[in-house]
């Protein structure tokens, strides 16, 4: 019984770490790149888009797509792993 | 084959078929009402999210915003889809294992509190009401634009095709519906930026065509820059906000998006835990479609827009040589026009038209032809533009054929009716269900509970389409509200439900309490008491408060929590059981 709520609990641990670590990612591109260093950034030129701008408006969009996928196969690797998936 | 002809062909085309699903899938018990039965494969439920999702704000508005904002508009672009990681990592999965159907369910549960469950349907109902009336309005709207006729029957129509399959099919009916609203609205927004993109840059990609070089040999955003600039307007690419007002806007949409009700309740609907990660993966795909095609859809737009009304050479158009979407639009209002210095040209540059922004109609018409007005401004400005109109008139100021138009007017319906249709099932749950089932008579049974949520739905569409036709002049302003109370109530008392073994009854009450309340009086303040901007609390926007009230919501909830006693054994059980995925289809059968 112990070591099945040891299990439990390893496994709410790593999915913590999962979440925070693309947490850190969102907020990065995000409030970083598409707010806080907005103006530093539209210095650089990417595709015909000042790089602070295209974050802003399109960037940040496409990295949170690949986030919300990410964690979905990381979950589904770690449910496996501790053998709770459905 | 004319217009009006085509536009009745695509909007009547489109609603036989959301009735002939909607008749294919009538719901017949309060499962199926609620939650579909709770087996929507994932694909389906991300459609069904992004179309709920996508209102008449994101499809005729938000472009609108972008095109006038230039990059503050980017608040809005990664605010309302920023918020799908929220759900996706934070929400989704472990309300989904939770199992039951709706938001104040597991409040109340989670709080073991009817006080908490309570507070948590006023907010649901005050977010959903506030929304619906917007959507309603905006059916009429395409309404009375594309058929001629009034305002007030569009909304009549509207009212009736979503309370048959609202009613009949309860989330069943509207979750199919939903599928086939989301793809009518997305090719009504894709195909004329397509067309747009096409036609301004070469380029098939709006996303691309927005960066590329025009035959000028400049790149669009520079074209844009320099004729706002010209203008006397802001550059496109520069912002106007603070730093701070533009992160706490941002943080506001975002954590509100997570914290809408009939957002989250999507996410019940789907088989296992896995699929609620998964269908905000769908969702967040189908949404950014639009939504990362929206700036170059603004950016366009406004370049036409400049050039079309100012000419080529930048020294106005004569009003009697303007296109006719002109004068269609002048006709509805939503563009006027004053000669202020009397050459009979159309000039349009930075500055109110009009006193106090947006001009009030008087009878007759001026030399031109054009509608009287009661209120220009000293400005040189002589062009009012609405910039809700941004969308519809797209296609009209491009030239492009008339189907693409008539398909833009059956996308707008698609979008405004299936944001109602969602938000009005969470109204007629949330009363039949949260207030009639658990609170006041836990005794009827799933057939009379199924009456109660059919005729709470009849009555939730009845008040949203008064509202819709008599709109209370501040539907805008309480957009705000709607993102902050989410923001500042629900989001924070979910998450912490979640990710806190230790948060109890009081915490949750006094921090939605506190949350609630410092975010009402800081919009109220602004909104509706004359509060001026220079009053702000550290320069920060009452569309930007609700993250303020969320943080409180935060500290104050695990300070009283600390404070009091520690919620009881059988809470910890079903916090430790929401966290584990498996056994979801069990969980959903109580």
């Amino acid at each position: 019984m112990s070591t099945q709520a040891d299990s439990a609990r390893a496994y709410w641990r790593e999915n913590l770490r999962i979440i925070i670590t693309y947490m850190v990612i969102w907020f990065a591109v995000s409030y970083g790149c598409g707010i806080l260093f907005v103006d530093a950034l539209d210095q650089i030129q990417f595709f015909g888009f000042p790089l602070g701008f295209w974050f802003a408006q399109q960037g940040a969009i496409y990295v949170f797509i690949a986030l919300i996928w990410a964690y979905v196969f990381s979950m589904n690797r770690l449910d496996e792993k501790y053998d709770v998936h459905e | 084959m004319s217009l009006d002809l085509l536009t009745y062909m695509f909007i009547g085309g489109s609603f036989a078929l959301y009735i002939g699903i909607a008749i294919w899938a009538r719901a017949g018990s309060t499962k199926e009402f609620y939650v579909a039965g709770g087996g929507v494969p994932p694909v389906a439920n991300g459609m069904a999210t992004a179309a709920d999702w996508m209102s008449a704000a994101s499809f005729i508005s938000l472009a609108g915003i972008v095109s006038f904002m230039g990059r503050d508009g980017a608040a809005y672009l990664m605010g309302w889809t920023g918020g799908y990681v929220l759900l996706a990592m934070l929400l989704a999965p472990y309300l989904r294992k939770f199992g039951k159907f709706t938001v104040p369910d597991f409040v109340g549960d989670r709080y073991y509190s009817s006080t908490a469950r309570t507070i948590a349907v006023i907010c649901t109902i005050v977010i959903s009401f506030t929304y619906v009336a917007g959507q309603m309005r905006g059916v009429g709207i395409v309404f009375s634009r594309y058929l001629h006729i009034d305002i007030e029957m569009g909304v009549v129509v509207g009212m009736v095709i979503v309370f048959f399959y609202a009613v009949l099919g309860g989330m069943k009916g509207i979750t199919y519906t939903q599928v086939a609203q989301y793809c009518v609205l997305i090719m009504a927004f894709m195909v004329p930026a397509f067309f747009l993109s096409m036609q301004v840059t070469g380029h098939f990609l709006p996303q691309a065509g927005l960066g590329a070089t025009l035959e000028s040999g400049k790149s669009v955003l520079v074209t844009l820059n320099e004729l706002s600039t010209e203008l006397g307007f802001d550059q496109y690419t520069q912002g106007n906000k603070t730093t701070i007002d533009m992160f706490f806007m941002t943080a506001a949409l975002m954590c509100g998006t997570a914290g809408l009700p009939h957002v989250i309740v999507r996410f019940f609907t789907v088989p296992r835990v896995k699929d609620a990660r998964i269908s905000a993966g769908w969702a967040l795909i189908f949404i950014a479609i639009l939504y990362t095609t929206v700036p170059a859809v603004a950016g366009f737009g406004r370049v036409n827009l400049i050039e079309t009304v100012n000419g080529p050479d930048n020294t106005g158009v004569e009003y009697t040589q303007m296109p006719a979407w002109f004068k269609n639009w002048e006709a509805a209002g939503l563009i006027a026009w004053a000669d202020k210095n009397g050459d009979g040209r159309v000039q349009y540059q930075a500055g109110d038209a009009f006193d106090g922004g947006k001009p009030m109609f008087s009878e007759g018409t001026g030399e031109y032809g054009e509608r009287m007005t009661e209120n220009p401004s000293r400005s040189d400005n002589e062009v009012y533009v609405d910039r809700d109109i941004m969308v519809l008139a797209n296609p009209e100021i491009a030239n492009l054929p008339d189907w693409v138009i008539a398909l833009v007017a059956a996308g707008a319906v698609a979008a405004a009716l299936s944001t109602a249709a969602g938000l009005l099932l969470v109204i007629s749950t949330s009363i039949s269900h949260d207030l009639m089932k658990k609170t006041i008579n836990p005794n009827i049974t799933d057939k009379q509970e199924l009456t109660y949520a059919r005729l709470a739905a009849i009555v939730a569409i009845i008040i949203a389409g008064y509202f819709g036709i008599n709109p209370p002049g501040f539907v805008a302003q309480v957009v705000a509200l709607a993102f902050g109370l989410a923001a500042s109530s629900v989001f924070p008392v979910i998450v912490l439900g979640i990710f806190s073994t230790r948060m109890n009854t009081q915490g949750a009450i006094s921090g939605m309490l506190v949350g609630l309340g410092v975010t009402i009086a800081y919009i109220v303040y602004f909104k509706f008491l004359g509060g001026t901007p220079d009053q702000w609390l550290f320069g920060i926007s009452p569309e930007g408060f609700g993250t303020v009230g969320m943080l409180l919501n935060f500290i104050v909830a695990m300070v009283v929590a600390t404070l009091t006693p520690a919620p009881p054994q059988e809470i910890r059980h079903i916090i430790e059981d929401i966290r584990i995925p498996r056994g979801a289809a069990e969980a959903h059968v109580h």
